[in-house]
């Protein structure tokens, strides 16, 4: 108690490697500010997501800085919950990649500070394409990612013409379906907030996305989201794979990839319209607005998120592993440049997605590969489940998209978008 | 007597395992009266049973309640009939009969959580788990359990895990047993399966009835093979009560839907609980 001069910042935060190598960076924080003490607070995602809703919700404040993501930001700042963050010039604010600052922003004020920024894109095998003669385009279409997964589809020899994630969940399976349906011209929600499920739109991908994956997709997909498909393309399994890009730097690493040499990358494939093919997503510190530490926390984000930090990890850790996907100035560094070659596929990824702009019909929401509402998540998942049974033949595509739909009228009517 | 004093004495330690029941159960109730989204904090009316509707009329309920049904009547079963057979088994003497014990008894000690990524991922992954290469070896295609027979995936490992602990009842029972008795019938030449339907099976009479009530409290709440593993699909094919309730709670953040569903439960535990009630007090009568 006699020590107690010092501020202690409680953080919570997800496994990912990147904040894994923040907490151990931050004695270099805590060196530079010795009045502040950092306790983390480290959980896997699904976890997280719960533990900082209900503290948020329920004004527990166990926490003073909370990593959050896209979908959150949004919905907590509109409702209040969170500090607006305002940094000096040093912090160079501007130099934030406009389509991540707008996704963090609720009418021009910033709420959280991207730590990192991904989009999705196509990985693809280059020897598996260059032996069956194709050139992948800079952004192929879906028709082309299927004839090229159909030509290299060889499941004899254990290679998997595209690997997709399969498994239930509003960030799982339907954050690339939500893609492929902004992509073939659909959306969640009209301007009414009437669902959308059955519209052909989301017919035609839905019915494309199983009928790829059933006849050129590993067994398992219906149980396969972001790191099981990680292994599988590691080993050399996935002919093509599209997800997020941070998995750029996993699969061409030939410290954890058999393929690395091997992997080329190109924009996620798109179909009648180019509008919300690449999602976006970015996990963000922020602070909530009950905070009683206020400055010391805003002052541990101004260093996690600054030009500083990502020096400081590139210098400490090797170029290829410095969060990206934040900052401009970021890929004007010559030695990340030289080290990540995905790096120009990212950042056109990253700057082509529009949270506020992502379908062909005007939506109402927010949001590429999600709709920023808090009811999004309930009908995600339950539409996400529909999705998987469809994958594993439990069910048809209309039949599954109906159950979605109906689920979430309910879940609409519930929350009072109409009688 | 005067039963004053003692009641006096006793009624702080009452009191407070009162309250400690209580209290939860009194929000409980109170949250599923009102519309409580955690999202949404700030229209929290009263709306009467609505929360009841939606739990109930939800799509994935009927199939909820079904698969805890399945679920729990074949691990029952599973556990309860290979157990006999396993203990019967180890029950003579044979070599290194202390070794075959331990490890047998050592997948109860396995974290659910463990067990599943253990089943998930070394043996029913379709591509490289050990199953699929039993497949490949015989020329056959490998099944893709999770996403085919997902349900059946669940009850395999949930019989794995439990197996142990009625094999390990089942053989104190066994233990137990009135060697003289034993001696005696053969004496009188009854053969194997004469002593097993006349002294062993009503010897187990009393175990059996432990392990079905024991498994059925904890296994009414399995969650976390299926968290793990399926994450309740595909479609509702491994949803059961629990993992409904948990997906209004934590995914939906439902509070009040939630607590609905968790008074459903109740409802549901209460019932099972005087079947079974009943069935061990006629067993414990005789």
């Amino acid at each position: 108690m006699a020590h107690a001069a010092g501020t202690e910042l409680v953080i919570a935060t997800v496994n990912n490697g990147h904040m894994i190598e923040m907490q151990k960076l931050s004695p270099a924080f805590e060196k530079a500010n010795p009045d502040i003490k950092l306790k983390w607070v480290t959980l896997e995602e699904g976890v997280l997501r719960q533990r900082v809703t209900t503290d948020i919700a329920t004004k527990g404040g166990q926490f003073d800085i909370m990593t959050i993501g896209m979908y959150e930001t949004p919905i907590w700042g509109k409702k209040g919950w969170l500090q607006e963050l305002k940094f000096d010039a040093a912090y160079d604010a501007n130099d934030i990649l406009p389509s991540i600052r707008d996704g963090l922003s609720v009418d021009g004020k910033m709420f959280a500070a991207p730590f990192y920024g991904e989009s999705s894109m196509l990985m693809y095998r280059k020897d598996l394409a260059d032996k069956v003669g194709v050139t992948v385009p800079e952004r192929p279409t879906w028709i082309q990612v299927r004839d090229l997964a159909a030509k290299i589809h060889d499941p004899k020899n254990g290679v998997y013409g595209i690997c997709l994630r399969g498994k239930p969940g509003w960030g799982d399976n339907m954050a690339l379906i939500t893609t492929m349906v902004n992509t073939f011209g659909g959306q969640w929600f009209d301007m009414k907030w009437q669902p959308q499920l059955e519209s052909k739109p989301w017919k035609d991908a839905v019915t494309f996305y199983v009928d790829l994956l059933t006849k050129y997709g590993p067994p398992g997909s219906a149980a396969n989201s972001f790191n099981e498909i990680l292994a599988l393309t590691n080993s050399g399994k996935c002919g093509m794979w599209v997800d997020a890009t941070v998995a750029a730097s996993f699969v061409s690493d030939p410290k954890q990839s058999k393929v690395a040499d091997q992997m080329a990358f190109a924009q996620a494939p798109t179909a009648v319209t180019p509008k919300g093919a690449n999602w976006l997503w970015s996990w963000a510190l922020a602070v909530p607005s009950g905070s009683k530490k206020v400055d010391a926390a805003k002052k541990f984000i101004a260093w996690a998120t600054s030009k500083e930090y990502i020096e400081l990890v590139g210098k400490t850790n090797g170029w290829a592993t410095v969060p990206t996907g934040t900052r401009a100035s970021t890929y004007a560094i010559p030695e990340f440049v030289k080290a990540a070659r995905f790096a120009p596929a990212e950042k056109m990824a990253i700057d082509s997605a529009n949270p506020n702009d992502s379908t062909l019909p005007k939506s109402p929401y927010v949001g590429v590969q999600f709709a920023a509402i808090p009811e999004f998540q309930a009908i995600g998942s339950t539409v996400g489940q529909q999705m998987s049974a469809a994958l594993a033949g439990q069910t048809t595509v209309d039949k599954a998209l109906k159950a979605g739909q109906v689920a979430a009228e309910r879940q609409m009517k519930k929350a009072g978008y109409y009688k | 007597m005067n039963r004053t004093l003692p009641r006096l004495l006793m009624a702080p330690a009452v009191g407070t395992l009162f309250l400690w029941m209580i209290v939860p159960l009194v929000m409980t109730i109170y949250f599923s009266f009102i519309q409580f989204n955690l999202l949404q904090p700030d229209q929290s009316d009263f709306i009467g049973l609505e929360n009841y509707e939606y739990f109930l009329t939800d799509p994935s309920f009927g199939a909820a309640v079904w698969n805890t049904i399945v679920l729990l009547s074949s691990v029952i079963g599973i556990t309860v009939v290979v157990g006999t057979l396993i203990a019967l088994l180890i029950n003579e003497p044979l070599a290194g009969r202390g070794l075959v014990r331990i490890l047998l008894i050592s997948p109860f000690f396995v974290m659910p959580t463990v067990n599943a990524l253990l089943w998930k991922n070394m043996m029913m992954n379709p591509i490289y788990g050990v199953l699929a290469q039993v497949w490949i070896f015989f020329g056959a295609e490998p099944v893709d359990w999770l996403t085919v027979h997902p349900l059946f995936s669940i009850i395999l490992m949930v019989s794995w895990q439990w197996l142990p602990f009625a094999t390990l009842i089942f053989m104190t029972a066994l233990q137990s047993m009135d060697r003289e008795q034993l001696e005696a019938s053969r004496m009188d030449g009854a053969n194997y399966f004469q002593q097993l339907r006349y002294l062993y099976i009503p010897h187990l009479g009393r175990s059996v009835a432990v392990v079905v009530m024991i498994e059925l409290i904890f296994l009414l709440s399995l969650f976390a093979e299926i968290y793990t593993t399926t994450g309740g699909g595909p479609g509702d094919a491994s949803t059961n009560v629990a993992y409904l309730i948990f997906k209004q709670a934590l995914l939906n953040f439902d509070a009040g839907v939630a607590s609905a569903g968790a008074l459903f439960a109740v409802v549901l535990a209460n019932i099972v609980g005087i079947f079974m009630i009943r069935m061990v007090g006629k067993n414990l009568d005789k």
